[in-house]
């Protein structure tokens, strides 16, 4: 069972790394407007137009 | 009407120069909105950062040039359609904000400690064979990922509960704070001693279940203040104000200072307490004082923020701390009703009361009776801290704010917004209604009172003339067809009337001696209206205008009666009009010409006599009143201060949501009961269980997690709330019961169609 001692921790780095993305996210203002970010994601205005 | 205000005086200065300016948007429909926006805006040089939140319904612009020029953003957003005002957030708002981040914070956390704890505590569980070492690390890690987790999501819990201590009070905090500091220490000892039971993830997991419930209600919150304080900004007018060398520009009210000169037109409101300095004219001050008579003003005369100016500019002196008695009474009373409000003490908190000393005897019989049969110290101390442990209240503590969540979100798409977070508790108590009679049984603004005996086609040809003024008996005449086309060519009178050439022939509206005709109007005047005539060559038609009866007052207060619920009016209006509104409404009880302090007097008799009492008014003067009732609403164009008093505010031109409120807190009430019900249920099996010491960690975690879920999906059950039906089913019959709104005439079906759009727009 020596292999736990190895995944375990490693679960769990994962886990905090998700963790830490969210409250990173949180901070930036991502959750200030949760409606807006939804429609946000069809805008096109950051492809070229190929001209 | 193009005004340039000066809004640049709002904008907060940021650190490193930049300065940032938020505004309320109206007229944003749909998610393209944005990019349209956003897009126009790029283009305006100097401006650093436009951008919009949709959800709130709101615009940051960030610049740091001082040549940056606000109107042009603003005349940009008016020609696409928009509407924009400035406004400050108030404290209240930022602080919602803040502790909805913290909380959210500290649900990430303990979400994230109770999935791996869960994750290793299954395999202690499940995994029967497992050697004791492994268990041991298992134990551990868990410990490792519970103890911060707590110590940190916890926070919110314990500073609750140990302030409620320091008062020598039990709040639903304690238990929970009890419950998760015990359950972490047996566990550490537990695992110390290398004992087979943990129970790290009950501990972490009662804490994500609870945070989340009260992320959830803090955010519903926050949304409705949003939306509240956009309405707000949005209809604050802007103040003319007069400068030194006598130039005019518009300023928000906030920008008005001590000592200003301020200009006001005929037809707006006084922006701000003050002293006239010249000019003659006539105030409505229904909004202040409720009393419909005009007040004629002149120079020396104090003026109150939020009367009607009628005939006359006039040109005020702001005054800082409004001399005036009745502002100074008016505070004086909200201080004292406010202190007094905080006495209601909510029902989570009152259950927990009795619940607290409840377990803590139970776990403490527990312990002594296991010493008794024999068992050892440890023995008996694990049993008595897995009673405590169970009976931890995370059911209890999700029954009432799930509720909240599901019915104030119910009642937001109804256009009801709550201020408050026990308003719901105090409304389903109420077994009296007080109304205020101007403004809120009545339309705030005047209407023509006999629109239905005047020739439509005539009515319509007065109400294209009324939208060239801007006086406000004439703007209630344009109300009738509030989408008419202005005639060509009018041309106001100043202090008489309109007039404009239709068909060839001369069309005037106005005073009657301005249109020759006073002798018709003579009868039609009567003590409470004003008469404005209107002639188009040989007809004519004498308009009386006054503050008529909402269209479902009557059937409001009927299905309020139904409903077993007393209604009294009391009014600060002459008793004559009180009189009259109350026959037409047929409520027996009611009582005019009240003072502030008289309102605030006979609520307190009321509540002397074990009546609870919802009291519903829009007034300045109605604010301490407000404040003063069990519970309290306003409709939405009330004066802000009587707002801020009010414990939910409703939208709309119709009383219908007081009712649909009614009932949707009754329902909640049964609900909140429904699940304490259901939550003591639980402890009742559980504890039992827990005494007997059948309690393993597998079986706390399912006890708790199920019983939260039963009561959280009980408390979904508060989110249908429908229209009172009798409501729906008496508008059915007959369209119009009073006021204008006569059915089948054009300007009614606008009228109907702006109005739900408005509601959209705010409520979506």
């Amino acid at each position: 069972m020596n292999v736990l001692l190895f995944l375990v921790p490693l679960a769990l780095l994962l886990g905090a790394l998700g963790l830490a993305a969210f409250v990173w996210s949180l901070n930036a203002g991502q959750y200030e407007d949760l409606e807006g970010a939804a429609a946000r994601a069809l805008s096109d205005d950051d492809v070229e137009d190929g001209r | 009407m193009t005004m340039d205000v000066d809004f640049s005086t709002l904008a907060t200065h940021g650190p490193d120069g930049a300065r940032r300016l938020e505004l309320a948007l109206d007229g944003m429909t749909c998610a393209a909105c944005i990019f349209e926006i956003e897009s126009a805006l790029k283009a305006i040089p100097d401006l650093t950062t436009a951008r919009v939140n949709y959800g709130d319904r709101r615009l940051s612009l960030e610049w740091t040039a001082p040549t940056f020029d606000f109107s042009i953003v603003s005349e940009r957003l008016r020609r696409m359609g928009y509407r924009a005002r400035p406004f400050e957030r108030e404290s209240g708002e930022r602080a919602e904000r803040e502790t909805s981040r913290r909380l959210l914070r500290c649900l990430a956390v303990a979400a994230f400690a109770s999935v791996n704890v869960m994750m290793l505590s299954e395999a202690v569980w499940l995994g029967g064979d497992m050697d004791a070492t492994t268990r041991d690390f298992f134990h551990g890690v868990s410990a490792l990922i519970a103890l911060p987790a707590a110590a940190f999501a916890g926070q919110p819990f314990f500073a609750s509960a140990f302030a409620a201590l320091r008062a020598h009070r039990l709040n639903i905090d304690v238990p929970i704070s009890l419950g998760v500091l015990l359950s972490l220490a047996m566990s550490v000892y537990e695992t110390l001693t290398h004992a087979p039971h943990a129970y790290f993830d009950s501990a972490t997991m009662l804490l994500a279940f609870l945070l989340l419930a009260r992320y959830l209600d803090c955010a519903m919150r926050r949304k409705t203040r949003a939306v509240a304080a956009n309405l707000a900004a949005l209809r604050a007018p802007a103040a003319c104000r007069l400068d030194a060398d006598g130039a005019q520009s518009y300023v928000p009210l906030a920008a008005l200072a001590p000592g200003d000169h301020a200009l006001v037109r005929p037809g707006e409101r006084i922006p701000a307490d003050g002293v006239v300095l010249s000019g003659d004219s006539s105030l409505d001050e229904s909004l202040v004082t409720g009393e419909t008579r005009r007040r004629s003003v002149g120079a020396g005369d104090t003026v109150y923020a939020g009367a009607m100016n009628f005939d006359g500019a006039l040109t005020i002196c702001v005054l800082a701390a409004a001399g005036g008695s009745l502002i100074d009474e008016i505070e004086r009373l909200l201080d004292k009703a406010t202190a007094a409000r905080s006495r209601y003490r909510r029902l989570a908190d009152r259950v927990a009361r009795l619940y607290a000393p409840l377990v803590h005897l139970a776990a403490l019989c527990t312990a002594l009776a296991w010493l008794l049969a024999g068992a050892s110290l440890h023995d008996a101390l694990t049993t008595a801290i897995a009673v405590l442990i169970v009976t931890c209240p995370c059911a209890l503590a999700l029954a009432v704010p799930a509720v909240q969540v599901a019915a104030s979100g119910a009642l937001f798409r109804a256009g009801v917004l709550l201020n408050s977070a026990d308003a719901l508790e105090r409304l389903a108590e109420i077994d009296t209604v007080v109304f205020d009679k101007t403004g809120t049984l009545t339309t705030p603004e005047p209407r023509v009172a006999n629109a239905q005996e005047i020739e439509p086609e005539l009515l319509m040809l007065a109400a294209r003339l009324a939208h060239s003024s801007r006086h406000p008996l004439a703007r209630a005449v344009a109300r009738e067809y509030p989408r008419a086309a202005p005639l060509e060519g009018a041309r106001e009178e100043q202090g008489a009337g309109v007039v404009a050439i239709v068909d060839g022939i001369e069309a005037r509206l106005g005073d009657p001696c301005f249109c020759g005709v006073e002798r018709d109007c003579a009868a039609a005047a009567r003590d409470e209206s004003s008469v404005i005539a209107f002639r188009h060559g040989e007809r004519s038609a004498a308009l009386v205008v006054r503050q008529t009866l909402r269209r479902d007052a009557r059937d409001t207060i009927d299905a309020l009666t139904r409903r077993g619920l007393r209604i009294i009016i009391l009014s600060g209006d002459r008793t004559a009009p009180v009189e009259a509104a109350a026959r037409a409404l047929d409520v027996a009880e009611w009582r005019g010409a009240m003072k502030p302090a008289d309102k605030v007097a006979r609520l307190e008799a009321l509540r002397a006599q074990g009546r609870k009492v919802l009291m519903i008014g829009d007034g300045v003067n109605d604010a301490p009143a407000l404040a003063a009732a069990h519970v309290s609403l306003s409709p939405i164009d009330a004066a802000q201060i009587a707002q801020a008093a009010a414990d939910a505010v409703f939208l709309g031109e119709e009383l219908a949501p007081i009712v649909t409120t009614v009932d949707a807190a009754r329902r909640a009430r049964a609900l909140m009961r429904q699940n304490l019900a259901l939550s003591l249920l639980y402890n009742a099996v559980a504890a039992p269980l827990a005494m007997a010491g059948l309690l393993t960690p597998l079986i706390a975690a399912l006890a708790m997690s199920s019983s939260s879920l039963i009561v959280t999906l009980n408390a979904s059950r508060a989110g249908r709330v429908s229209a009172a039906r009798e409501l729906e089913g008496a508008r059915a019959r007959s369209p119009r019961t009073d006021g204008p709104n006569g059915s089948g005439r054009a300007g009614d079906e606008s009228r109907d169609g702006r109005r739900v759009e408005e509601e959209e727009g705010i409520v979506a």
